[in-house]
């Protein structure tokens, strides 16, 4: 699905951010990206969609190769891919509505989005998704009125209204509590499975990766320095990661998560049925 | 609510029918209002003037190149005293806009009923009322010169510092006088201790954004007398000396673009 | 600071460290007000001569005189009103494009200098400078007051238009383009709704100083309350100039505390 050919970003200071970095992800796969602050995580994702413009290398989305579409074909490319952001990056003046139908920018024109006549279609889904969320009573709330965990929610509903064929997913639970961090990261691991979404997810907690990941790319200064299964993580592997550190803890809390996983699901399930109604997460 | 289902789907429109409504009704006044004060304007406009406009600028911009180079031997007193206008303006007002920012603000002052008020009411006649109207009410009261034109500038700036300056103290962080309270100080150990502290770089920085914005306005005080470059730019433009006029103008860009730059300068130096 | 072994004597460290540099300031400030103070060609006879008349001079504004000159009052009045409604709106429908030229994380580089230019050229002249000029190409009356107050409203609310869209949340508006948003979808759903409750406050207030512009441009034949206002201190008609004072007070009065409501509404 995303292919990402010697893909290199040089910052105006002089700092190289990636260095020729390749990578491919199926269709259907969710892959996670570990690594330390200032690995390039944040850049290669920006790179895929070109909020950043990477300086060499090439990155196909399917057929179509992103790194040299002009203006309209770039928003077009867009289109096609979602995004979740870090501090969830909702337009908090527009309310829950507004803000999970502005992904559908990419497909409509500029007066109906400007008068706000979205195709019925669109509002469907919309309520749709909020509902699939939790959320759907919350659709006339400004967003800047949500708490984090609601707030990230939207920002799924506005990445997946997008109908994309890749999320690209930028630590989004670095703001959120444990709890509601694997909520979230549950919701879009699911949520990818059910649409067959190829993601990439930054984050940098380990150990949510490899709860939730089939995949993990470990990135340093710009190289790719692990690419495989969670059970991988070896200490050493984490050592060349992040530097040295005692990582035998954070393996066991792994293997002890996965064996716990079951369980986990159930206190998640009476959480839900618990938290649903008025939920303010 | 601005959703509602109908037929089974459910239909979101961003506002409800009510609301839209007004909004649009608001739409509607406020392009009615807008017209008809044009239509007032116009009928007391002579369009044949307005026509004609393109051709007297062309005109008028011709007389004006090239700028009299030699009239800045005569510019450089009125520049001086333009700079002495707004400087001293500016430091009678600060010396008087302290107290009664003080006066006015909620927390310091020493009545909320009786001197509040009046520090209000002094805020806002001062405010109201142009530095040229000013001026030209000291011109008349105190004669034509420099001296009303400082006068006029420090009445209009009272006003704008005070209101900064007493907006300033209400929006301190009342946790550190409560330390300072706490100790057992006066009132006026409290005021140099908890309160003057947390205001001094707001008070620097809006005394600086006035003496900026006095220089600009006391370069026209002299059109109705009182002193300044707005003196030579009044009598150029009635003997119709165009290219005075132009070298004036030029004069008056770059004293505001310095001031501009040497209050952006200090203001950075303080923060 | 001076140390011996049971004493220590402490004192506050003054604001600006080095001693040449604090009493090379506080010289520079003697300096500069004897000079401007020496310079200052005041005729302290006339001045006095006005304080001994000063106390006659103010009584003649009292009581204000409503009635006598109450029509041409209401004329400018009015005609300041219309000024300041027309210019605010035509101005500020003008300096939106401008303002967006003119913020760095929207144009191009050439696009960003010239719509600066402009907003710095038409900031430098105060109004009543440009009501001079545009009086003398388009004739006396509220049209010139207007398009002074016009360019005025461009230079002050471009700026701050521009100045608030480069403090936007930088990520709000990377989350809008990220889904395929064209340009102007961009504008509306990114931009508009951070910069939006500001900048109607700021409309509301230049809406308040085009109003108290417009009193003085009359003054140079800009139309308006100004002339009226002029001309009664030439006739010596104090009373009808405090009458005329306190109508603007009075506007400006109410207009600031609306306005304040206004912005907790639009909040």
């Amino acid at each position: 699905m995303l292919r990402i050919e010697n893909l290199e970003k040089r910052y105006q200071t002089g700092d190289l951010a990636l260095n020729s970095v390749n990578l491919e992800v199926p269709k259907g796969q969710v892959m996670a990206l570990i690594g330390p602050s200032g690995a390039g995580k944040s850049t290669l994702i920006r790179c895929v969609n070109r909020l950043v413009e990477p300086t060499a290398g090439k990155v196909f989305l399917g057929d179509i190769e992103l790194a040299h579409l002009g203006a309209s074909d770039l928003r077009r490319a867009r289109s096609r891919m979602g995004m979740i952001f870090q501090e969830y990056a909702l337009v908090e003046r527009l309310s829950v509505m507004e803000n999970v139908l502005s992904g559908r920018l990419g497909y409509v024109g500029f007066w109906r989005s400007f008068l706000r006549k979205f195709p019925q279609s669109d509002i469907d889904e919309a309520f749709n998704l909020l509902t699939r969320v939790g959320l759907d009573h919350m659709a006339n709330k400004r967003a800047d009125e949500l708490s984090g965990g609601q707030r990230q929610r939207v920002g799924i509903c506005r990445a997946l209204i997008q109908n994309p064929d890749l999320l690209l997913v930028d630590e989004p639970t670095a703001s959120l509590d444990p709890k509601t961090s694997r909520q979230i990261m549950r919701l879009i691991c699911e949520l990818c499975e059910e649409r067959q979404l190829a993601a990439i997810i930054n984050i940098h907690d380990v150990l949510l990766a490899q709860m939730f990941a089939r995949r993990i790319v470990g990135l340093q200064l710009g190289n790719i320095v692990y690419d495989g299964p969670p059970e991988g993580l070896s200490p050493e592997v984490l050592t060349q990661i992040y530097g040295e550190e005692d990582w035998e803890a954070t393996i066991e809390a792994a293997k002890d998560l996965d064996e716990d996983e079951a369980e986990a699901e159930l206190v998640e399930a009476v959480d839900n049925v618990i938290t649903k109604p008025g939920s303010t997460t | 609510m601005p959703t509602q289902k109908i037929a089974g789907s459910r239909i979101w429109h961003r506002r409800t029918t009510a609301k839209q409504f007004a909004v649009w009704l608001g739409w509607l006044t406020g392009i009615a209002i807008f017209v008809y004060c044009w239509r007032l304007i116009s009928e007391k406009t002579i369009w044949f003037f307005v026509t004609d406009a393109p051709k007297q600028a062309v005109d008028m911009a011709e007389r004006m190149v090239p700028p009299k180079w030699s009239y800045m031997e005569v510019l450089w007193a009125p520049i001086w005293d333009t700079i002495n206008i707004a400087t001293l303006g500016t430091m009678i007002a600060i010396v008087i806009a302290v107290p009664v920012a003080f006066c006015a603000a909620r927390n310091t002052t020493p009545s909320v009923h009786f001197v509040r008020p009046a520090a209000l009411f002094i805020i806002v006649s001062s405010r109201s009322i142009n530095s040229l109207i000013w001026a030209l009410m000291l011109v008349t009261l105190i004669g034509p010169g420099i001296l009303a034109g400082v006068i006029a500038i420090g009445l209009r700036s009272i006003g704008f510092c005070a209101k900064l300056l007493y907006e300033a103290i209400e929006e301190i962080d009342h946790s550190q006088v409560e330390a300072v309270i706490a100790t057992g100080a006066t009132r006026s150990q409290q005021l140099s201790f908890g309160i003057v502290p947390q205001i001094m770089p707001a008070f620097a920085g809006i005394s600086v954004f006035r003496w900026d914005i006095n220089i600009r306005e006391s370069t026209v005080l002299g059109l109705v007398g009182a002193g300044g470059i707005g003196l030579q730019l009044d009598s150029s433009i009635s003997t119709l000396a165009w290219t005075q006029v132009s070298l004036i103008l030029l004069v008056i860009l770059a004293t505001v673009i310095v001031s501009e730059w040497v209050s952006a300068k200090i203001r950075h130096a303080i923060i | 600071m001076n140390q011996t072994a049971s004493t220590r004597i402490w004192k506050r460290p003054p604001f600006i460290k080095s001693p040449i540099l604090r009493w090379g300031l506080w010289f520079g400030v003697a300096i500069y007000l004897a000079l401007a103070f020496g310079t200052m060609e005041i005729d302290w006879a006339r001045a006095a001569e006005g304080v001994t008349r000063g106390k006659r001079f103010i009584m003649a504004f009292f009581p204000p005189d409503f009635s006598s000159r109450w029509d041409s009052i209401q004329d400018g009045i009015l005609e300041s009103m219309w000024m300041t409604i027309t210019s605010t709106v035509i101005g500020i429908m003008l300096s939106v494009p401008v303002g967006l030229g003119a913020a760095r994380n929207l144009s191009y580089r050439p696009v960003y200098l010239f719509c600066r230019g402009i907003l710095a050229v038409s900031r430098t002249f105060p109004e009543i400078i440009l009501a001079i000029f545009f009086v003398k190409l388009f004739g006396f009356g509220p049209f010139a007051g207007f398009l002074a107050l016009s360019v005025g409203t461009i230079g002050f609310y471009g700026k701050l238009l521009a100045e608030d869209i480069e403090d936007m949340d930088p990520v709000q508006a990377e989350a809008i383009k990220s889904v395929g948003a064209g340009w102007l979808q961009w504008l509306n759903y990114a931009v508009q709704p951070q910069v939006m409750p500001r900048m109607i406050g700021l409309g509301i207030y230049r809406l308040d100083i085009n109003f108290r512009e417009s009193a003085v441009v009359g003054i140079v034949g800009g139309g308006g309350i100004g002339a009226t206002l002029l001309t009664s201190f030439d006739r010596y008609e104090f009373d009808s100039a405090a009458a005329i004072l306190m109508v603007i007070i009075g506007i400006v009065m109410v207009m600031e505390y609306s306005s304040g409501y206004i912005r907790r509404w639009v909040q």
